[in-house]
């Protein structure tokens, strides 16, 4: 069922990260979250983090991320020195290059839909109508085209997972990050994120799940197993076993 | 610059959402605002009423006019050695104006002689006591501006002749003739029967300060005829040029030396008043009432502005997840800082718009209830308190908002 990195799939390396290490100082102590990790993503993959807690997963979702840089090591996002950027340029490029999903949704309680998934283009600095017609097309692409002017609080938790990504699809990014996305939602509801997950993926998204449940791993096409804050393994699930898997 | 515009409407949309979702929270801030808006935008109006009020009563006294009396209005002296002075009489005006005339390059223009003391009106049921009563020439009309509201000044006929005509300040016309038309009546002025043959226009009386209002004028012969048993004269003398007043002040000191024959080495024994003087002894009691004035109830303000500054920081503590998802979708410190400003700014402007309106309704209940006293809201001071509301949101949003600008987003977005 499970075969070794030979069958990698090709295509430009989105992220490429070398022996990256991130230690915290907590009081007295120093917590070393990851230890020296080294991966590389290529375009189009549909990758899976798994480990149990403490192992660094969601320290390395932060590195990926950009919303935190290692202490040591190398990382380059499309060939882009990621390490030594500061605030403002890694603020840049999580509104271009990455989408999150987050486990709690993380939406505008207070704002529609269409507004909700807007907000990365604002801060893309794209103009009123462009940004208003791309969000809402976004929404129609995710089936949400009948709840554009609704608030989160209107919606159920798998269209609020929708409008989220949503959010992330529409400034087209090079990745998805998607951290525990169906974690708040029941498992019905958490398949229908995840055949939605699988779409985009076929659609040639790259997308990047952090999960602790095999059950939602196994949608991936690669998993990475991080204990201790190392690369446990690193494997490539036969594509045609796993679309077996989910849709059967 | 577009950019910074363009995340300018942004913030404000995204401040309007904020403040209709917390209505009574940004009510209640908004409220400290307000009442400081309200207490410093009065305060505003009422130094200008002041000062406006002031300047009113200088105007009566002309500012190309100097006052030859026997005291000084600004005493630097005791007061015993004014009291013990010669008396200025009325008919220096006489040798004075022949020493204008006689000079081509006077700095001077006319001598008026001017005799007052205060005496008791009356018309039938109705009297006014210590009315200032002034005893003066027709000559009177060229050194002051004196309205009419109703009838004339008297002529040179009057004037000369002493006829017994007396021109009424508008509060003396108000109090004597309730309902009648004064004009062509006799008043009693000192038990001596005067015609009313003018009524002053109302100028409005501040502090007690000079006001036409509680005079009345008589030709001085009358004057002299019936009350120069107590009475006390001056002579007012015009100039020319108001820029030359101090060539003016030496030639009018030596033509008074000259008349009142003071020896060469005595000092003068008399005084030279003027607007400027009295004007530059009541400016800084004027500007110590605006500072204190501003000062306390700029305090109300700052109150308030600590309000904004309080609401702003639960709101940034509050809203840390929504920051943390804000910066991973990729907004910059700068987006997040302006954004909480504007949110301060917006409450302390609809604050101030809100005060604004409140002291605007307060002034004319004011105006209404005591329309002696001189208020009025300027454009200026709408101006003024606009952008003081403005600053204050700036000023005390900026902390909170520089707290929420950096946040690191990780943590942020873990906060719960």
């Amino acid at each position: 069922m499970l075969t070794t990195d030979t069958m990698r799939p090709r295509g430009p390396i989105v992220i490429d990260i070398e022996n990256i290490t991130k230690h915290y100082v907590m009081g007295e102590e120093t917590v070393h979250a990851l230890r020296g990790v080294t991966l590389q993503i290529q375009r189009n993959e549909y990758l899976a983090i798994m480990g149990p807690s403490g192992s660094g997963k969601s320290t390395l979702m932060n590195m990926l991320g950009c919303l935190d840089t290692p202490s040591s090591g190398r990382y380059e996002f499309n060939g882009r020195d990621v390490a030594a950027m500061d605030d403002d340029e890694l603020a840049a490029i999580r509104n271009r290059e990455i989408g999150f999903v987050f486990q709690t949704f993380n939406l505008l309680p207070r704002s529609t839909s269409l507004r909700n998934v807007e907000l990365p283009l604002i801060y893309a600095g794209i103009d009123p109508e462009t940004r208003e017609e791309r969000a809402a097309q976004t929404l129609r692409d995710v089936g949400l085209g009948d709840r554009l002017h609704h608030k989160p609080n209107e919606l159920s938790g798998g269209q609020r997972q929708r409008v989220a990504i949503a959010r992330a699809l529409v400034n087209n990014p090079s990745i998805i990050l998607a951290d525990e996305p169906t974690g708040n939602l029941d498992s019905k509801t958490g398949e229908e994120i995840m055949s939605l997950l699988e779409n985009l993926y076929q659609a040639g998204n790259t997308i990047i799940l952090v999960t602790h449940e095999a059950d939602i791993a196994r949608h991936a096409r690669r998993t990475v197993f991080l204990r201790d804050g190392l690369v446990e393994s690193d494997v490539l699930a036969e594509a045609t076993e796993i679309q077996t898997l989910a849709f059967t | 610059m577009k950019r910074f515009f363009y995340e300018l409407t942004e913030s404000w949309k995204i401040a309007a959402t904020q403040m209709r979702s917390n209505k009574t929270r940004s009510m209640l801030t908004a409220l400290g605002v307000i009442i400081g808006i309200v207490a410093v935008t009065l305060m505003g109006t009422a130094i200008n009423g002041i000062s406006t009020g002031f300047d009113k009563s200088m105007a009566v006294l002309g500012d190309d006019v100097l006052y030859v009396g026997q005291e000084s209005w600004i005493q630097r002296d005791d007061w015993w050695n004014y009291r013990s002075r010669r008396k200025i009489k009325t008919e220096y005006a006489e040798p004075l104006n022949r020493m204008i005339g006689a000079s081509p390059n006077s700095n001077l223009l006319l001598a008026v002689p001017v005799s007052s003391w205060f005496r008791t009106v009356r018309y039938d049921e109705n009297q006014v006591h210590n009315v200032y009563i002034l005893g003066t020439t027709f000559d009177f009309l060229a050194i002051s501006t004196v309205d009419c509201v109703k009838g004339r000044f008297f002529n040179e006929v009057e004037s000369r002749g002493g006829a017994n005509v007396v021109v009424i300040g508008y509060d003396v016309a108000d109090a004597l003739f309730p309902s009648e038309d004064p004009i062509a009546k006799s008043v009693l002025i000192n038990g001596q029967p005067f015609k009313v043959i003018g009524v002053n226009t109302r100028q409005g009386t501040f502090l007690g300060l000079f006001s036409w209002d509680s005079m009345v004028a008589v030709p001085l012969p009358a004057f002299k005829k019936y009350f120069s048993a107590k009475s006390e004269s001056e002579i007012r003398v015009k100039v020319k040029d108001k820029t030359k007043m101090a060539e003016a002040r030496d030639e009018l000191i030596g033509y008074m030396r000259r008349i009142r024959a003071v020896p060469p080495e005595k000092e003068n024994d008399f005084s030279l008043n003027e607007q400027q003087a009295f004007k530059s002894t009541l400016d800084p009691v004027k500007n110590s009432i605006a500072v204190a004035g501003l000062f306390i109830t700029g305090l109300s303000l700052f109150v308030g502005a600590i309000g904004i500054m309080n609401i702003t920081f639960v709101s940034v503590k509050e809203r840390t997840k929504e920051i943390g998802t804000r910066k991973a979708l990729g907004a910059r410190r700068r987006t997040i800082l302006l954004q909480f400003l504007i949110e301060s700014t917006a409450l302390c402007l609809v604050g101030g718009f809100i005060g604004l309106i409140v002291a605007f309704l307060l002034c004319s209940a004011i105006g209404a209830a005591l329309p002696a006293f001189p208020i009025s809201i300027s454009v200026g001071l709408v101006i003024t308190s606009m952008i003081v509301s403005v600053l204050t949101g700036l000023v005390s949003g900026f902390a909170p908002a520089w707290t929420a600008s950096r946040l690191d987003p990780v943590t942020a977005l873990r906060y719960e």
